[in-house]
């Protein structure tokens, strides 16, 4: 009986024998995915919509347990709507933009996200990682019955990873027993316990926290407003800190500081557990619990994120604090930067080393949202205390000056990084708006024709505005197409592009991130920086 | 090149001294220390150049590590 059942409590991609498992020989696939989670499941769509064959392999075949991940930002969301998946994910999940603090009893800070005009995307929506996953699978499942080369295998666990010069090598088992394959490339989207990474014998350093936190999802009727509340040292939990955020469906997602010294197993039980969130919610609230969570968390990456044929995307990689939403964010921009980049690879069209500058600019989002994740939680969870003694005055004089709002820190949330510096990036132009530098990502705005960033993307773009650029550029086999804009078509196309320059031409990347611009349109130029953004200039 | 003034600069340096210190009178060690980080906060932002903050920070745990 289904009926009742939480989406996460069925299989969703349950075990079917594939012909693989009788082949006499192993066989090769191009790309093999282990990990079917938001960030695995992103990487195999991209890659089949480029019409790249992958194979995803999950040991599991329902979605993620619980509801996980739950604040996803403007950036992924324009990923996804790049993969044609983005439709139900902003449909169901619940827009949100006010966020506020407390401290103790009183309310000291507001902020609001007010998402700035201009952008198809909201700021945020909070939806349960278990329907982004669905919708992904959903969107899967569609592009294989329009024949794109993927597949989506349950239950078949990675066992054994040999790393070859010119090939992976994987010994696979399944409920009808094991089979092997071969691949040119292993992304490895396996989590923060990445088996595949252990196989691989590579460390995961960082910074252990010492705190634990409940995490609770509660179903419940409740008028409080759509707004992100954070609580330091609330009376229902001294001492501590608290979080309420909604979620769709009347789910809520609570968030209960506990300390270091606890016993987990016993926390967890809902005699215990149910107090808690009495204390918090009210004596008399009726909630029911969906799902209920300790956790403690480090901040900590890999040395280098691509280790020959074997590269790792997501947590498998790089892991934060839950406290700015950066998990699943930063995955899903790991495999925005990554496919486009093993697609020219796999075609030809440019060399492997191209590949390194996914190992530099990842790991350089990674260090600034390792960064920021650090930093909101010493925050949050003061370790000494001095520490404490600063956090509390900054909460103090918050309310009443408006100097000490920007030092609270309930985390930062997730923005995209800028790889300034990347070896990929070509020219920039004096007097050009900074936020559209080289490095960045391109940032959308209305056109004539509909929104610019469905325009952009799975291709590098040749942007004229208010000059004419030609409709396709071709360098060494690597094509740009041009779309031409006029300078007037909105004021925030303006505003983010030209500034006050009067024409402008970008060279955006099949990522959307822009490689290079100038104040004029020369070919030659253009074409030196198409070579550059991939590895060839 | 240092943007930290170590010169003599407060006007009336035994009314503020003085001052200093009765702001801490009749306080406990917890609250004194209270008042003292935000004392603190309500300077650093005053000052706001990041540079001198960044060399009062350093000359201030100089001047701990030599007396110690």
């Amino acid at each position: 009986m289904t009926q009742g059942k939480k989406i996460f409590e069925v299989p969703l991609y349950a075990y079917k024998r594939a012909p693989d498992q009788d082949a006499a020989q192993p066989v090769h696939r191009p790309v093999v995915v282990v990990g079917a989670g938001p960030v695995g499941l992103t990487a195999a769509i991209d890659l089949a919509l480029q019409d790249v064959p992958v194979v995803v392999l999950d040991d599991n075949d329902k979605v993620s347990f619980g509801s996980r991940a739950i604040c996803f930002a403007k950036r992924p969301l324009e990923i996804f709507d790049r993969l044609g998946a983005v439709g139900p994910m902003v449909e169901k999940g619940v827009t949100w933009n006010t966020g506020k603090v407390f401290f103790k009893t009183r309310k000291v800070y507001e902020f609001n996200l007010l998402p700035e005009a201009g952008h198809k995307h909201p700021a945020f929506i909070n939806l349960q990682q278990y329907y982004l996953e669905k919708y992904l699978v959903d969107r899967l499942r569609a592009l294989e019955a329009e024949g794109r080369p993927i597949e989506l295998r349950g239950r078949n666990r990675v066992e054994a990873v040999g790393s070859h010069e010119d090939h992976v090598h994987l010994e696979i088992s399944t409920p009808e027993g094991p089979y092997e394959l071969t691949c040119d490339w292993l992304i490895a989207c396996d989590g923060a316990n990445s088996p595949i990474r252990r196989m691989i014998g590579e460390d995961f350093v960082g910074r252990v926290f010492e705190d634990n936190f409940l995490i609770a999802d509660v179903v419940m009727e409740a008028d409080f407003p759509t707004e992100r509340w954070f609580w330091f040292d609330p009376p229902f939990n001294p001492g501590q800190s608290a979080l309420l955020h909604k979620q769709p469906d009347n789910v809520w997602r609570i968030d209960l500081q506990l300390g270091w010294d606890i016993d987990r197993e016993r926390e967890k039980r809902p005699e215990n557990v149910i107090p808690r969130l009495k204390a918090m919610l009210g004596e008399d609230a009726k909630f029911e619990l969906e799902w209920v969570s300790i956790y403690t968390f480090q901040c900590r990456r890999m040395e280098r994120f691509r280790h020959g044929r074997v590269i790792f995307a997501g947590d498998s990689a790089h892991q934060v604090s839950p406290f700015g939403a950066r998990g699943a964010n930063s995955g899903v921009q790991d495999t925005d930067n990554l496919v486009w980049k093993l697609k020219l690879v796999i075609d030809g069209l440019a060399p492997e080393r191209l590949l390194d500058s996914y190992d530099w600019e990842r790991v350089y989002a990674a260090d600034e949202n390792i960064l920021n994740s650090t930093r909101s939680t010493e925050f949050i969870t003061p370790k000494s205390e001095t520490s404490r003694l600063f956090r509390d005055a900054v909460l103090d004089l918050a309310a009443s000056h408006e100097f000490a709002r920007p030092l609270v820190n309930s985390g930062r949330l997730s923005t995209p990084s800028v790889y300034d510096d990347s070896p990929l990036n070509g020219p920039d132009a004096e007097g050009l708006p900074a936020r559209t530098r080289p490095g960045a990502p391109a940032c959308d705005a209305p056109t004539a024709k509909g929104w610019l960033l469905e325009r952009l993307g799975n291709r590098f773009c040749l942007l004229g505005i208010g000059v004419e650029v030609p409709d396709t550029l071709d360098v060494d086999g690597v094509r740009a197409e041009g779309i031409t804009l006029g300078a007037d078509e909105a004021p925030e196309l303006r505003a983010r592009y030209l500034g006050d320059a009067a024409r402008a031409v970008y060279l955006i990347r099949p990522d959307q991130h822009v490689a290079a611009r100038w104040t004029g349109f020369d070919e030659k130029a253009a074409q030196a920086a198409i070579l550059r953004a991939t590895a060839k200039g | 090149m240092a943007k930290l003034n170590t010169r003599p600069n407060i006007q009336d340096p035994d009314g503020f001294y003085s001052e200093l210190l009765m702001l801490h009178d009749g306080l406990g060690k917890a609250e004194s220390d209270r008042v003292n980080a935000r004392l603190i906060l309500l300077l650093a932002n005053h000052i706001g150049d990041r540079q001198i903050l960044t060399e009062a920070m350093q000359e201030a745990l100089k001047a701990a590590t030599e007396g110690a």
